[in-house]
């Protein structure tokens, strides 16, 4: 009879290895983002076995209510051209890379496994009251402990939201570049490709910008 | 009951999986989502120790139950949402400016 919780772990466990392989793997960024969500959520699970039922609900909240929809937001406003074609240019060098730490990550998981699966005392989880991990502890201990780091994250995510306007405005950008910079940008840019390989918007924004030259 | 080993284990597996993502796909979209793979995994071990630390800090008769663990994966996540925010932003800029989304092309600053 194998225990309920120990069946649940590998439901998680095995769902959030498919939605990290399916976010390496798959060519259409929107079942990238899909499998993100899958991982998510088994990620959100696992918080919830390990008694921190506030992160997992920060985590759903956080991430698959507003990550994923942004990251879902830039693919449909980019198009197609959201998926990048296949091509072979340094392929060699990727594979390299890769394949390196892959090997490292194998190592270090081989090391972790063979150290602590054959440990004659693996460290258990340890039993808890009921209100570990909820929000009135969770909210005690980060108001008393952490709270200096609590009022810098807030300011981090105002200026990340204040620099993340200021990056995507892209027009004002270009139009604020001196003419020379500007021209030696359009030089730079390859002539949009109509037959498709060029985003949704692509048209408006460029007529856009020959108008305003 | 399932020890923190295992985990571990699952937290360095999903690590692993979304450092190779980093470093093989050249779509930068599918490079952010690496790296959010990446911070989740993480956050799963900062989750799993602070569960298991939490028998010693009773042992020693430390004041109540300790959450620094999950104190810190919460600011992970925050750092993480700032990440995402200016990251996407920066994708958005690169197409207006390149029409392209791919990492290597992205070279304005080479030569």
């Amino acid at each position: 009879m194998v225990a309920l919780g120990t069946i649940y772990f590998w439901v998680c466990a095995l769902t959030a290895v498919a939605g990290a392989l399916s976010v390496v793997v798959s060519k259409n960024p929107i079942r990238g983002a899909m499998g993100l969500l899958l991982l998510i959520l088994s990620v959100a699970g696992l918080f919830l076995a390990l008694h921190a039922q506030f992160l997992a609900a920060i985590q759903l909240i956080v991430y698959a209510g507003a990550i994923v929809v942004l990251f879902l937001f830039v693919i449909m406003l980019l198009g197609p051209a959201a998926s990048t074609p296949n091509d072979r240019r340094g392929l060699f060098a990727r594979a390299f890379g890769g394949g390196l730490a892959a090997l490292c990550g194998a190592a270090a998981i081989a090391l972790v496994a063979s150290a602590g699966l054959a440990a004659k005392h693996p460290f258990p989880l340890a039993d808890v009251d009921p209100s570990f991990g909820g929000v009135d502890a969770f909210g005690s201990a980060l108001f008393a402990d952490a709270l200096v780091p609590f009022e810098v994250s807030g300011a981090l995510l105002m200026v990340a939201v204040v620099g993340a306007l200021a990056v995507a405005r892209g027009r004002q950008g270009v139009a604020s570049l001196t003419r020379s910079e500007r021209e030696v940008a359009r030089a730079a840019t390859p002539e949009p490709d109509t037959a498709g390989g060029a985003g949704v918007y692509s048209h408006e924004i460029h007529a856009h910008e020959e108008h305003s030259s | 009951m399932i020890p923190v080993e295992h985990y571990v284990l699952l937290s360095s597996l999903l690590f692993v999986i979304g450092s190779v993502g980093f470093l093989v796909r050249r779509n930068v979209l599918v490079t952010l989502m690496s790296i959010e793979v990446m911070l989740n995994a993480a956050n799963l071990a900062l989750v799993a120790f602070n569960r298991s630390r939490l028998r010693h800090a009773v042992e020693q008769a430390a004041p109540g139950p300790s959450h620094t663990g999950q104190v810190f994966a919460f600011f992970v996540i925050a750092a993480e949402a700032a990440e995402v925010a200016v990251g996407l932003a920066i994708v958005l800029s690169l197409y207006r400016l390149r029409r392209t989304v791919r990492s290597d092309e992205a070279d304005l600053l080479k030569n």
